[in-house]
């Protein structure tokens, strides 16, 4: 993986790359409609507001960890952001305006963020950001979004409880991953007690609530255990020793970032095998980029509830893994995550397209009901309270490190950041 | 807290729990056995003790990949391999930092805490250089996946197992090392009064050398065997530093047996705990005893009879 950041660098992929990029951009300008040219979009009058437009260009911010404890996770989405906006330029940019970045490191690190965020909207006049990973930095940043009115667009997958006029989430809310997959599981797999197991934070924590009002209040279904366990934590067999004891149907474990490898090995190596699926195990934490540190044949037969899986067979998803892989090498895995974050660059251009511009109090105006079909997870649609309809899927992980996906609801899920009777 | 149980449902958890006690009660001594000698000896405290265990780990990656590639009938063996280049290369890195950096700050111990602090953020940086920074995954011999049941509710996982075992192994060959060998009488009389060992003859930098290449290449072996059981990324050396120190220090720093002595107390008690609390306040409570047992004892457990 180094090998080809190495290499990218000094032999930049021009061949097959460079003429994607360039036979995309030649049926994009032949196919482009009129209506979308720079010079037809003045520059005083689609930026009132002093934004870093100008006649040809117009930049964003892009935040991210890429340093520090949390790099392991957010690299994937920089990665689909830079991919992102690679292809919207190929396509003529936004309202004719090619798209520049400005990445700024999080460094992992909160107060970072904040700092950098301000940066990014004081100094450099950015029209957008994509970026965050963890919901602390998200916190983190929100004052200074709101303070500046800039326009955050956040991929990670959380907690709910929260919306801000200057944020949209790409990824899903808690309801929109949680409550499926207990329905699924209970529905097809006749699971009657569930057993809980989190890291020691806020995202795990509130999920695992609703998680169990879910279970107890609406189901009428019994929770037999809830744990957590320290970040980092890489000694689970008390946990396990319990899970044999009290013989739940279901494991549902949220455990995040490497403690997931200690959890998956001692799991498999203490003789609970998930393919014979006794218990079962449901997990809303380990994307296909956990995988690679757990190993395939550790975690092969759990379940993953998800809305995006590297493997979901439709159109879209092969020509953003075709194009990923090509931009940033053939080893490379896509998680859920990585796919959300590709989503920020398309729906902000899409947004301003439709407010015909670059001011964030008209973008946000144009921004509820934008759809995007040629999302790779099939189709989204934001919804007013700037969170995107999207479908709940569940998928099984096989030894090859990918998951077969062997469930997804029927309609798009209405997200629901503030579910009532789950708080 | 003990209702809900039958009695022979305590038995089981007891023994259980035991179990998993002693896994951890490894675990532990195998992080603790190398910072242990080589501050007991040489009165460094080795900040980046877990990334010469990372070093061991990464080994054991290239290694897995190398017999599975090249060599792919032997790879049921290759950990053995595995380990002996974990030990070799976790104890040259050792050495080496020794010579260029550790021995110029020998009068002065709380500067080898900020030397070492250094190395090990210089190290972390190293690892993500050259392996990335996701986390990287080594695959399993398959005779070490599952476990023996030994009755309907204790099973005893076999990587825990091997862990039981290589510690051990390589307790007894630190203390026969340390006991019997010319080496050892060395160290141990550096350790007692380091002049007067030098008067005698003793090369005491030599000693020195030796004793943190052995310190770090036990660090190495460590690694190599936690790629069975966790995970290896660059910062993951971090997870295990503070529990590494707590051992030693709870332990009385200069004394093998007390490294032992802390390791078993605090894993035991931990994982009794872990079964009838939950886990974060397992590891609070933990912390918490230690702490007051050492306000008690200064000194740790046991302690050294040196005359000053």
């Amino acid at each position: 993986m180094s090998d080809n950041d190495k290499t990218r660098g000094i032999f930049p992929p021009l061949s097959r790359r460079g003429m994607l990029l360039g036979s995309a951009a030649l049926s994009a300008s032949l196919f482009m409609p009129k209506g979308l040219r720079a010079q037809d979009y003045p520059t005083a009058q689609v930026n009132t507001s002093g934004l870093a437009v100008t006649d040809d260009t117009v930049t964003v911010g892009i935040l991210h960890s890429v340093t520090g404890t949390m790099a392991i996770s957010e690299t994937g989405s920089v990665q689909a952001e830079k991919l992102a906006i690679d292809q919207i330029n190929a396509q003529g940019g936004v309202l004719g305006r090619k798209i520049q970045f400005i990445q700024e490191d999080g460094a992992s690190d909160w107060p970072t963020f904040a700092e950098k965020a301000r940066k990014l909207l004081v100094n450099d006049k950015v029209a957008s950001v994509m970026g965050c990973w963890t919901s602390a930095s998200r916190k983190a940043v929100l004052p200074v979004f709101e303070q500046y009115n800039g326009m955050l667009y956040y991929p990670t997958f959380y907690e709910g409880l929260e919306q801000s006029p200057n944020v949209i989430y790409t990824g899903q809310e808690a309801t929109q991953q949680i409550i499926a997959g207990i329905d699924w599981v209970t529905n097809e797999k006749g699971a009657k007690t569930f057993y809980l197991l989190g890291s020691d934070y806020i995202w795990p924590r509130t999920s695992n609530k609703i998680a169990r009002k879910h279970i107890e209040d609406k189901l009428g279904l019994k929770v037999v255990g809830e744990e957590y366990y320290p970040l980092g934590h890489t000694q689970f067999n008390s946990v396990i020793n319990k899970i044999r004891l009290r013989k739940p149907d279901v494991i549902y474990a949220i455990v995040v970032g490497g403690s997931n490898v200690a959890f998956y090995k001692q799991l498999k190596a203490a003789g609970i095998d998930m393919t014979e699926e006794k218990p079962v195990l449901l997990t809303i934490s380990v994307t296909e980029d956990e995988i690679r540190g757990i190993g395939g044949e550790n975690i092969e037969g759990a379940y993953a509830c998800m809305k995006y899986f590297q493997s979901l067979q439709n159109e879209n998803n092969d020509t953003f893994v075709a194009a990923f892989k090509d931009m940033w090498g053939s080893d490379m895995v896509i998680g859920d995550v990585t796919q959300a974050a590709y989503l920020g660059p398309w729906l902000w251009k899409l947004a301003v397209e439709k407010a015909g511009s670059f001011d964030v109090d008209k973008v946000r105006e144009a921004s509820p009901d934008i759809e995007f079909p040629q999302a790779p997870e099939g189709y989204v649609r934001i919804h007013e309270n700037h969170h995107l309809w999207s479908r709940t899927r569940v998928g099984r992980a096989k030894a090859d490190g990918q998951y077969e996906v062997v469930f997804e609801t029927e309609d798009l899920v209405e997200p629901d950041p503030f579910p009532e009777g789950y708080q | 807290m003990f209702e809900g149980y039958s009695s022979s449902d305590l038995i089981a958890i007891f023994a259980m729990q035991g179990f998993a006690g002693l896994i951890l009660f490894s675990v532990l001594v195998l992080m603790a056995l190398g910072l242990a000698i080589i501050f007991g000896q040489m009165g460094v405290i080795n900040m980046a003790h877990g990334e010469f265990m990372i070093l061991g780990a990464y080994v054991t990656y290239l290694c897995s990949h190398f017999f599975a590639n090249h060599i792919p009938a032997l790879f049921s063996i290759y950990f053995f391999v595995a380990m002996i280049l974990a030990f070799i290369a976790a104890g040259a890195l050792g050495m080496m930092v020794e010579w260029l950096l550790i021995r110029h700050l020998y009068r002065r111990p709380l500067d080898t805490l900020l030397a070492t602090w250094g190395l090990s953020l210089i190290l972390q940086q190293t690892y993500r250089s050259v392996f990335g920074a996701r986390e990287v995954g080594v695959t399993i011999p398959d005779w070490m996946m599952g476990s023996l049941p030994l009755t309907d509710l204790i099973e005893v996982p076999i990587n825990g197992l091997f862990v039981m075992v290589l510690t051990f192994a390589i307790a007894v060959a630190v203390a026969i090392l340390l006991m019997k060998s010319q080496w050892g009488k060395k160290v141990r009389a550096v350790t007692f009064n380091r002049p007067m060992a030098g008067a005698v003859g003793i090369n005491t930098e030599r000693v020195d050398r030796m004793t943190f290449g052995i310190g770090c290449g036990i660090a190495g072996v460590a690694g190599a065997a936690f790629t069975m059981i966790g995970s290896t990324g660059p910062s993951s050396g971090q997870l295990y530093i503070v529990d590494t120190f707590l051992v030693v220090v709870f332990g009385g720093a200069a004394s093998l047996a007390g490294t032992i002595a802390s390791a078993f107390s605090i894993s035991q008690a931990q994982s009794l705990m872990e079964f009838f609390i939950s886990g974060s306040m397992a590891k609070v409570l933990t912390l918490l005893t230690v702490v007051g047992i050492l306000m008690l004892r200064p000194q740790g457990l046991f302690t050294l009879k040196i005359r000053n």
